[in-house]
């Protein structure tokens, strides 16, 4: 089953002289288990889109299936959906509110009117999933690092078992190595629970190891839908719009015009060492 | 998005009344309240009138943006009007059940109408026409006679102005809040009164943190730039009367003559004869 | 001497639990030694935590060292008689733009400086248009900062400090919180204001690509220097990097890696044409 957008279009204060269209004739399916990369510049509309995946907002045309209904037909329960579609905002920091890391984690699952049990053994298990250590899981989480604070907010949104997980830019302000941290937490839960994932960027050099499918949004639409390989083949397209590819694919897009026989839809370091090592034996 | 809330309603145009200094659109701005009550005959509202109509057409503003002031206090105008429609006693013109309309209670109620109104349309003039910097600006001046009773002029000004730049933000920032915390289940809506209560704490006490840190960020800039409160300070935009200005005072006392004679001597003469 | 020295600067912060009983001390900033040079180009990188904002706070006496001494342009920072001095002397620019723009007009804010410094009204208003136009956002002056993008934001946040015509700016991580269009937007002012007007910058960052064109730069770790150097001194020692939790740009890896490979590439490249000549193609 998946999340299906069919024609969704978002108009901002529609038919007054303020109009402006956030989100332009979207469609787009979202398989179970796949990790995608929603990739566009500030006010590209990603964000918008993302928030329209669990039902915050509504589109002012078009509809949003997920596992075959319409969510905004009446009686379709939102609450469920958005224990089933998590979504962790940028700075998801700034929503922690609880005397202790626990506690906070315990509000989402509590919402959904479980079992004080059942909540309990979720919070403890999200936060193991997020990589956080027992001696902080009762301290107050405005005591913790930036990159702690984070794990916990994120394990805040995994304690209610979603099966689809968006992050609005979860490495938003982290320093290299906990952008790294992050990135490779998520990809190991991935890998473990199957989980689908949408991770949402402004980089595709972060996510591009990391994804199976790479979205670009630009202006409201979807410019490109395809494998990150794919997509980096249109990087001067991707410029234009002000993204960029990853520096390795500049690289191995200029040795191929030097005359050096690569293969110019590498994605990883190593991909391209090995590449350009070959290509030079020959 | 709440990013365009403009607070005071400013509305961009270029007319004499948005020229004009301030203080002088504050002071009018509470004559003219002064004014509407001082006068209580027929001549002085239409007095009023026209003074309020030909300051709406000077400034350029659409008179539709002075109408969504009104909304706000619609709820406000019927109560008033109602009450003194039936509750004032005198000549019956018509009974209602229990309920008597009486001539002087018709009098009342619209003139009390007629006051709110125009109230609301003075105000919305001067926060249309001026913006929030210059509106604090304006009340620093002329709230500087204070400064001799210890009054903190400065530092209430500065505070507003800071004030104003961060509602936006803050507005925001609750949207998001609120959102993220509707991702993670929660009601702000349903439930008894004391759950909804309880239902904010999500809400505001992240609030509350991003509003501290934001003061603690703010605070540190401003030292950062030198800044030690109002002494040694200059003005980039110091307010300085110009001939404008002192013409803007001469017709608003004019104005307010022409009110209290005609609005209330007047009466009396006619009284007397 | 430079425009700002430091000698065995060190900061420590008390540490209290909920009571406000004493827990521990933490040495934030631990034996810092720093003389930079009047018009250069310094980025100081260094993880989160590794205290290099702490650092930057004391070149413009926002804190004071616990021990040692930090001078701005020949004034001791602990000297109360040359606070006011010294802040216009070593403006600064922070983090987040949101909570840095005290106008509710662009050229208000940029103003504000001037403003708090005595400057007569006439050259505030001289001051506000150049320090505009150096940062390209005259055109701007009369917009409301909230419906600004990051990078201007940041870009106004500068021209305000710029209009106080100091002698040396510090950015503490001006770009963490932009995209990578505002985060070029903003480089590219720095870099501009230092060729253009040689005004000395300090600039703070943990992405690596933005210190490429510094004089110097600074690694921090743990509250020390860890290394310092030209750029691609540093840049060439990629492992030691890694220690410190920092990138290094993908070409620069590349090399290394190729490099490790047996391919024979010299040390620290920093750019793709860098890597193209050296391997002669």
């Amino acid at each position: 089953m998946a999340i299906i957008l069919d024609h969704v279009s978002h108009i901002y204060e529609e038919g007054t002289a303020m109009e402006a269209a956030a989100l332009k004739d979207v469609n787009l399916v979202i398989p179970d288990g796949q990790f995608i990369g929603l990739i566009g510049h500030t006010g590209s509309g990603k964000s918008t889109l993302v928030q329209h995946l669990n039902g915050l907002m509504k589109p002012t045309s078009g509809s949003i299936y997920y596992n075959g209904a319409d969510i905004h037909t009446d009686g379709f329960d939102k609450k469920n959906l958005r224990s089933k579609v998590g979504l962790v905002f940028q700075y998801p920091e700034h929503q922690l509110f609880e005397i202790d890391v626990f506690k906070d984690v315990c509000f989402g699952p509590r919402n959904m009117g479980l079992e004080e049990k059942e909540v309990e053994l979720r919070a403890y298990e999200a936060l193991k999933q997020v990589g956080l250590e027992d001696e902080y899981f009762y301290q107050s989480p405005f005591d913790l690092s930036g990159g702690q604070k984070r794990r916990v907010a994120i394990a805040g949104v995994l304690a209610m078992k979603p099966e689809v997980l968006i992050l609005d830019e979860p490495t938003a302000g982290l320093d290299p190595k906990g952008r790294d941290e992050i990135l490779d937490q998520i990809a190991l839960l991935r890998k473990k629970t199957g989980i689908t994932v949408v991770l949402v960027s402004h980089s595709m050099e972060d996510v591009a190891k990391y994804v199976d499918r790479i979205v670009v949004m630009n202006q409201g639409c979807v410019m490109y839908d395809d494998e990150p390989g794919m997509v980096f083949r249109h990087y001067k397209e991707l410029e234009q719009v002000g993204l960029a590819a990853p520096q390795v694919t500049y690289i191995m897009q200029e040795l191929k015009k030097k005359g050096l026989d690569v293969d110019t839809d590498v994605i990883t370091i190593e991909e391209a060492r090995d590449g350009i090592l070959k290509a030079l034996k020959r | 998005m709440l990013r365009d809330i403009t607070l005071g309603q400013y509305y961009q145009a270029d007319s004499v009344i948005h020229r004009l200094d301030p203080r002088v659109k504050l002071s009018a701005t509470v004559l003219f309240i002064i004014s509407l009550f001082i006068v209580d005959n027929f001549i002085g509202y239409i007095i009023a009138a026209v003074f309020l109509a030909c300051m709406v057409k000077i400034s350029g503003v659409p008179f539709r943006f002075m109408v969504k002031g009104m909304k706000s206090i619609v709820f406000l105008l019927l109560i008033a009007v109602v009450f003194n429609l039936f509750l004032t006693p005198g000549e019956a013109v018509v009974t209602v059940w229990k309920l008597t309309v009486t001539k002087e209670g018709i009098r009342i109620a619209v003139m009390m109408a007629v006051r709110l109104v125009f109230l609301i349309i003075g105000s919305s003039l001067m926060t249309l026409t001026t913006t929030p910097n210059n509106l604090t600006d304006g009340m620093e001046k002329l709230m500087a006679p204070l400064k001799i009773f210890r009054v903190p002029v400065h530092e209430v000004a500065m505070m507003m102005s800071i004030a104003l730049r961060f509602i936006p933000i803050l507005l925001e920032e609750t949207d998001k809040i609120m959102k993220a915390q509707i991702a993670r289940g929660a009601d702000f809506e349903s439930g008894s009164l004391i759950k909804k209560a309880k239902g904010m704490i999500p809400l505001l006490v992240p609030l509350f943190i991003s509003a501290f840190r934001r003061a603690n960020d703010l605070a540190m800039a401003m030292e950062a730039r030198c800044y030690r409160g109002g002494e040694h300070r200059t003005k980039m935009k110091p307010l300085v009367y110009q001939k404008r200005d002192r013409l803007g005072y001469l017709v608003m006392f004019i104005y307010l003559a022409a009110c209290i004679y005609f609005g209330r001597i007047f009466r009396i003469q006619e009284f007397i004869r | 001497m430079g425009i700002i020295e430091a000698k065995k600067l060190i900061f420590e912060y008390i540490r209290r639990d909920e009571e406000g009983n004493v827990e521990g001390i933490t040495r934030a900033v631990d034996e810092v030694d720093l003389d930079i040079k009047q018009g250069d180009f310094v980025a100081v990188l260094g993880h989160n935590g590794s205290g290099k904002s702490t650092l930057a706070k004391h070149l413009n006496a926002i804190l004071y060292p616990t021990e040692g001494t930090v001078w701005v342009d020949g004034k001791d920072t602990m000297d109360e008689e040359y606070l006011w001095d010294i802040r216009q002397t070593a403006g600064m620019v922070f983090q987040n733009p949101d909570n840095q723009i005290i106008g509710q007009v662009v050229e208000e804010d940029v103003g504000f400086g001037p403003e708090n410094m005595g400057v007569p009204t006439k050259e505030i208003w001289e001051r506000v248009e150049e320090s505009l136009k150096a940062v390209g956002m005259y055109k701007y002056r009369k917009h409301s900062p909230n419906k600004l993008s990051g990078g201007q934001k940041q870009r106004v946040s500068i021209a305000g400090v710029i209009a106080m015509h100091p002698k040396c700016i510090i950015l503490d991580e001006p770009t963490a919180m932009l995209d990578p269009n505002g985060r070029k937007e903003v480089i590219r002012a720095v870099r501009a204001l230092n060729h253009a007007e040689g005004i000395t910058v300090v600039l703070i960052t943990h992405y690596m690509e933005e210190i490429i064109h510094a004089d110097k730069a600074i690694v921090m770790d743990k509250g020390h220097i860890a290394m310092q150097g030209t750029p691609r001194e540093i840049f060439s020692k990629v492992e030691k990097l890694k220690e410190l939790r920092l990138d290094v740009p993908q070409v620069t890896l590349l090399a290394y890696e190729l490099k490790k490979s047996g391919v024979n590439l010299p040390d620290g490249i920093l750019t793709c044409e860098e890597l193209i000549e050296a391997l002669r193609l």
